[in-house]
């Protein structure tokens, strides 16, 4: 958040409180066209009380890669096939499905960014937010719709205990995004994964919602993950970025520094690419061409079709995180020449 | 960097091969330009009835209710606003797609909204549209050819036949796409590319006038930016004018020279681009911009952050007097009584600059630091 400088630094990602390790992972899906490869290698750490955000155009792997890491990846076609996704010191990939469904709610939890198609329509929200005591803490139903209750005032729906019984379609779209946010905080989890929470809603309601993310996120000392397109989103909430394209990152760095000088030209595209409104520029800068398919992703860097500075060796090697700074890392051979005409 | 074309290979700014269609005269930059539209207390009411077999009306949803601009020759009109506002009704009603309730849209002096017929056929040729989502606007059983071609059906003295397949392939060659992909299905094309399709067909018959509902919205960041120099391209090649309807504010800002704001029906706040953006003097317009992330992270410093609470209320039943106030902070008894008429604000009547400029509210003033200068 950019009102709350005085927060301590994230920790380094050897400290302790760290939360989540992703490292190397890999995800297939297996079509009838071919393979598609919508993750290829990706790495991130998560630590408690920190908000990283995973940015990327559809088609890039950033949700794929939510879901491989809350376990909810649908399987076939799609299939983890390599990796290690460390969560509280747990390999996650390594646990039975019975473990791991523990662990899914009560450890970590999702906010999707349809909520009116997350929530079942024939239940009262009541009884979707209940039954995540029930399940998990086996609480009796007068206590679950007790809990109901707490959790919509703690998420500041207006008169919770009056519209405990309404059901989704009765909401409006930030209302019922507030009770998805409610339902992933209900067993208070160390890990939020948010994809694109704020996408389907109006920029006024978008400021609420986000407003009460970050707040509660706070408050629980939470880590979250932040999945996004929304560069505008991002900069004001985010403490890391990952950009990721084709399945790979190619850029993560602390937020400030990524939007002050990004070492990687995907990176320095998008931001070029967005109109600002706080500027009323001249042409738009875009990128050229589409993002790969990813049955075809080119050889060598992912990026090379698409960017202005690619070179042959950009054809042949696929270029290595190289690391660029404290806490920066760069997926570009040439990211020295990039950050020197910053 | 100019970089429109999707097979990455160069193509001719200029119209090159563009024969066919008629070159009208790009209005001068600085001449003084008549409005090509001009939209007078439009109103749509959609009746809400009950009853299965004896319907009566209960109410009414009030999408527009009394909406007024100019469209000048040239010119992008911004419409922004958030969902339910009505901006896409005006897009129908002003593209004679809808009906009005009431008011009237002139073009060129003539009200469209009396036509029918022939002279109604002769002024839509004039006023087309591009619609938001490239994957359901356009047939998925029929071919890129016959999807752009398919006005000169509707029209056929807009292209003799032995013509059309010609001039099929030089509007997407215009629009940056392959001439060499008519036979192919609209699923063969990214979201990019069909709105490119999109855009082509909305040329197709030469209007005058596009009114573009959300052209861009359904895009990624990086397609959405090729999408939108297309569209500045072809209003400069081409002499158009625009209705650019988006809820996205930078965008809006990036394209239009006048912004139109909308809440529950109707315009709040009007005027240039500069006079929105930098100098907003209506508490919507003021909340919305505060609202907008802006991708610069030391922004958040430099600038007031304005959240509103609540929704917006139902158009059904809109509150009385200005319907902002129940959501505004600024609100007093005179707002539940008396409905502001947008206007010069007597307050800043006085005003040299861009402040003066019609808002709709009572107590209308300038408030620092909205967008992060």
């Amino acid at each position: 958040m950019t009102q709350t400088q005085t927060q301590p630094v994230p920790p380094s990602p050897s400290g302790p409180e760290r939360l989540l390790e992703v490292r190397d992972l890999h995800v297939e899906f297996r079509t009838r066209e071919g393979v598609a490869k919508a993750v290829n290698g990706v790495s991130l750490d998560v630590a408690e009380g920190e908000t990283l955000a995973v940015l990327g155009e559809s088609g890039s792997g950033k949700s794929v890669t939510a879901q491989a890491v809350m376990g909810i990846l649908d399987t076939p076609p799609g299939r983890v096939t390599g990796g290690r996704i460390l969560f509280e010191g747990r390999d996650l990939l390594a646990l039975r499905e019975e473990e791991r469904r523990s662990v899914r709610g009560a450890r970590m939890a999702m906010i999707f960014q349809d909520a009116l198609s997350a929530l079942n329509p024939v239940l009262s929200v009541g009884y979707q937010l209940g039954e995540m005591f029930r399940v998990h803490r086996g609480s009796s139903r007068k206590e679950a719709r007790e809990r109901a209750v707490e959790l919509m005032e703690r998420v500041r729906i207006p008169a919770a205990r009056t519209r405990v019984d309404d059901y989704p379609h009765q909401f409006s779209g930030g209302m019922r995004q507030r009770i998805m946010i409610a339902m992933a905080l209900a067993l208070e989890p160390r890990l939020i994964i948010a994809d694109e929470p704020t996408t389907a809603l109006d920029v006024t309601v978008q400021a609420q919602v986000m407003e009460l993310l970050a707040d509660l996120q706070r408050e629980f000392r939470m880590g979250l993950i932040l999945i996004t397109h929304d560069l505008g989103v991002v900069a004001d909430v985010a403490d890391e970025i990952v950009v990721m394209y084709a399945g790979r990152v190619v850029e993560s760095a602390p937020v400030r520094e990524l939007y002050r000088a990004p070492a990687h030209p995907y990176t320095k595209g998008l931001l070029d690419s967005i109109p600002r409104l706080d500027q009323k520029g001249q042409q738009l800068d875009a990128v050229k061409g589409l993002p790969p398919s990813l049955l075809r992703i080119p050889p060598g860097c992912g990026f090379h079709p698409r960017c202005p500075v690619a070179r042959p060796l950009c054809h042949a090697d696929e270029p290595p995180l190289y690391e660029v700074g404290r806490g920066r890392a760069s997926a570009c051979h040439f990211w020295e020449e990039l950050l020197d005409a910053e | 960097m100019q970089s429109d074309s999707l097979d990455g290979t160069a193509r001719p700014q200029d119209g090159e091969g563009l024969g066919v269609l008629p070159e009208k005269e790009p209005p001068a930059p600085h001449a003084p330009r008549e409005a090509i539209l001009e939209v007078r207390d439009l109103v749509r009411h959609f009746p809400l009835t009950q009853g299965v077999v004896v319907k009566r009306q209960v109410g009414a949803v009030k999408a527009v209710d009394g909406v007024s601009f100019d469209l000048r020759r040239g010119e992008t009109l911004g419409l922004v606003g958030e969902s339910g506002c009505g901006k896409s009704t005006v897009a129908k009603l002003v593209t004679s797609l809808e009906t009005p309730t009431a008011g009237s849209i002139l073009y060129k002096g003539e009200d469209v909204t009396r036509l029918s017929g022939r002279a109604l056929k002769a002024v839509r040729r004039n006023i087309q549209m591009v619609f938001q989502d490239p994957y359901t606007s356009l047939n998925p059983r029929m071919t890129v050819g016959d999807i752009v071609g398919e006005p000169f059906d509707i029209h056929p003295e807009a292209a003799p036949r032995g013509e059309r397949r010609r001039r099929v392939q030089e509007l997407l060659d215009v629009v940056g796409l392959n001439p060499e992909y008519v036979n192919r299905y609209p699923h063969q094309f990214s979201g990019g590319q069909r709105q490119r399709i999109g855009i082509a067909r909305g040329l197709a018959l030469r209007p005058e006038v596009i009114v573009a509902d959300e052209p861009v919205s359904a895009l990624d960041v990086s397609v959405q930016a090729q999408v939108v120099n297309l569209m500045e391209r072809l209003q400069d090649e081409f002499g158009l004018s625009y209705v650019f309807i988006a809820h996205d504010l930078s965008v809006v800002r990036h394209i239009s020279d006048r912004v139109g704001v909308m809440y529950l029906g109707k315009i709040v706040e009007i005027g240039t681009e500069r006079e929105i953006y930098e100098h907003p003097t209506h508490p919507y317009t003021q909340a919305l911009l505060s609202a907008v992330p802006v991708p610069d992270p030391s922004a958040g410093e430099r600038r007031t952050r304005i959240v509103l609470e609540g929704d917006v209320p139902s158009p059904a039943n809109p509150p009385s007097g200005c319907r902002f106030r129940t959501r505004c902070w600024r609100a007093a008894d005179r707002c539940a009584q008396e409905e502001p008429v947008l206007q010069v604000p007597a307050v800043l009547r006085h005003a040299e600059g861009p402040a003066h400029h019609p808002s709709a509210c009572h107590y209308a003033e300038e408030k620092e630091r909205i967008v992060p200068g």
